[in-house]
């Protein structure tokens, strides 16, 4: 552990269960599900019809109107979670913080519909007409960058991209940049936007399910009848701060970033090893950095997709670095309440992973009927459940063989 | 003094109604007088913006060197004009 020790004091999030962080852990915790036909554009000729789309979102509320007409909506996603997190936090209280706070706002696709609309207004009309926004609205850095701008924040300013791990990277590097003594405070996070391209892609990758009676039950992590994983969107921001900074000024302090692990599989594009070994090895990390023993991890939340290859993976990687000690650690999957929301998934599950931690409630993996046995998990199936962990791991895969390990410290322990 | 006729009037309508389309605000929030820079916050990139809106509206072209010279809705409006004279 290094001398400068980080804490969570602000949570901003945009879901497909919830346009705030609280109103999307309410709607998880209770096991409801944000999924359904997709509604933003017609997908009856999509092998893959349905997703976990953000509804009721009003971008206005959170950046000027000529701004959202021109930019992409995973910037609108990532402004509101951002400015909700930095409310939350109350950091710009003090006007001091601007020069020693970054932003690190990852995303795994970016500003995709800015580049499709102007593509096509590029063939249809010329050049001429393609818009001077172009190029800063579908950047995957504009939503650090517009943040910052927002804000005035004057600190490192920059996003990264890890396919669906991208919000735990951002969370884990703005981690190091803060024990490093780089920054006093970091708003950090992810954000992607579903867009039809994508849709189409993930389900020709064999990605995705093609069901879609019942929506809300086609996202069952770790459950023999599951086929595929549910594309959805959003996104969560975290306002990472320097311990002693955030006691001095009394900030309401959520959770301390105990461990960060990140390593690659060296393996394949899109499959994960199946032997698990480059998440165990990215699990040993964060557990060897947050100075415990696996057994004192009360509560996983796992990456789980839904995915056949993915979900047996991961537990093969937990058995790896839990051993016996994992029948006693209850590992559940919050995607199947809100779908795969991409590079935001990794943020949104640290946010989780803190309030699980806050409120005592275990959040269920619903859609359970029927446990893999290559996946033999106490999932908590369906129901949340009352628990008390000192300390959360929170996993996030990503195409690439990206593996990231989260370990979040619960502020009494 | 030149009169303003009926199809001024009519241009500048179109001028200002693509302005504040294009910057998300109501009609009576530009006009002829309003400074693109002091008033309305658009700065260089952003009147390529406005510039491309009003080429598709009004079927001309606003070549970029000309958007140096115009600072205020009202020389939009008579730059256009200038210009549509130019093709007729």
């Amino acid at each position: 552990m290094t001398s400068r020790r980080v804490v969570v004091s602000g949570v901003g999030m945009v879901s497909p269960v919830g346009n705030s962080a609280e109103a999307a852990w309410r709607a998880v915790a209770s096991g409801q599900s944000g999924i359904g036909l997709v509604g933003r554009f017609d997908a009856s000729g999509f092998p893959s019809r349905v997703a976990g789309e953000v509804r009721g979102f009003c971008p206005e509320q959170w950046m000027s109107p000529r701004d959202v007409s021109l930019s992409d909506p995973f910037l609108h996603y990532a402004v509101a979670a951002a400015t909700m997190a930095i409310d939350d936090s109350g950091l710009m209280d003090d006007e001091r913080a601007r020069t020693r706070t970054g932003t690190c706002i990852a995303t795994a696709a970016g500003g995709t519909s800015v580049l499709l609309a102007q593509h096509a207004i590029l063939a249809s009309k010329g050049p001429r007409f393609v818009s001077p926004m172009t190029v800063p609205f579908s950047i995957c850095d504009m939503a650090s960058g517009y943040v910052s701008i927002k804000f005035k924040l004057e600190g490192p300013n920059h996003s990264l991209v890890s396919a669906c791990a991208s919000g735990a990277s951002a969370v884990g590097e703005a981690f190091h940049m803060i024990t490093r003594g780089s920054v006093d405070a970091m708003v950090a996070g992810a954000s992607d936007a579903i867009v039809p391209l994508h849709l189409a892609a993930f389900a020709s990758a064999q990605a995705l399910t093609t069901q879609d009676d019942e929506p809300c039950r086609l996202s069952r992590p770790f459950d023999r009848g599951r086929s595929g994983f549910v594309m959805s969107e959003g996104a969560a921001v975290l306002v990472l701060e320097e311990r002693e900074r955030a006691r001095s000024r009394g900030a309401r302090i959520y959770a301390e970033v105990a461990g960060y692990g990140s390593c690659a599989d060296g393996h394949h594009i899109t499959a994960p090893d199946a032997s698990g070994r480059g998440a165990a090895r990215a699990m040993c990390e964060a557990i060897g950095m947050a100075g415990i023993a696996p057994r004192d991890v009360g509560y996983v939340n796992a990456h789980a997709t839904s995915t056949l290859l993915g979900d047996r993976a991961e537990v093969a990687a937990l058995r790896h670095v839990f051993g016996g000690s994992l029948d006693a650690i209850p590992v559940s999957s919050t995607k199947s309440t809100t779908g795969h929301m991409l590079g935001a998934a990794g943020a949104a599950e640290a946010i989780f992973s803190i309030y699980a931690m806050r409120d005592r409630v275990l959040p269920p993996t619903i859609n359970q009927d029927d446990l893999d046995p290559d996946c033999d998990v106490d999932s908590v199936p369906n129901v949340a459940r009352p628990g008390s962990p000192a300390f959360v791991l929170s996993n996030s895969f990503g195409f690439g063989g990206h593996n990231t390990t989260l370990i979040f410290r619960h502020p009494l322990a | 003094m030149r009169v303003q006729t009926t199809a001024d009037d009519e241009l500048a309508l179109k001028v200002r109604t693509v302005c504040a389309d294009v910057l998300r605000v109501p009609l009576e929030r530009i006009p002829l007088s309003a400074r693109f820079s002091e008033d309305l916050a658009v700065d260089s990139l952003f009147l390529v913006q406005l510039a491309i809106g009003l080429e598709e509206a009004l079927e001309v072209d606003i070549p970029e060197t000309a958007l140096s010279t115009v600072q205020t809705v009202n020389d939009m409006v008579v730059y256009v004009a200038s210009r549509r004279g130019d093709c007729s």
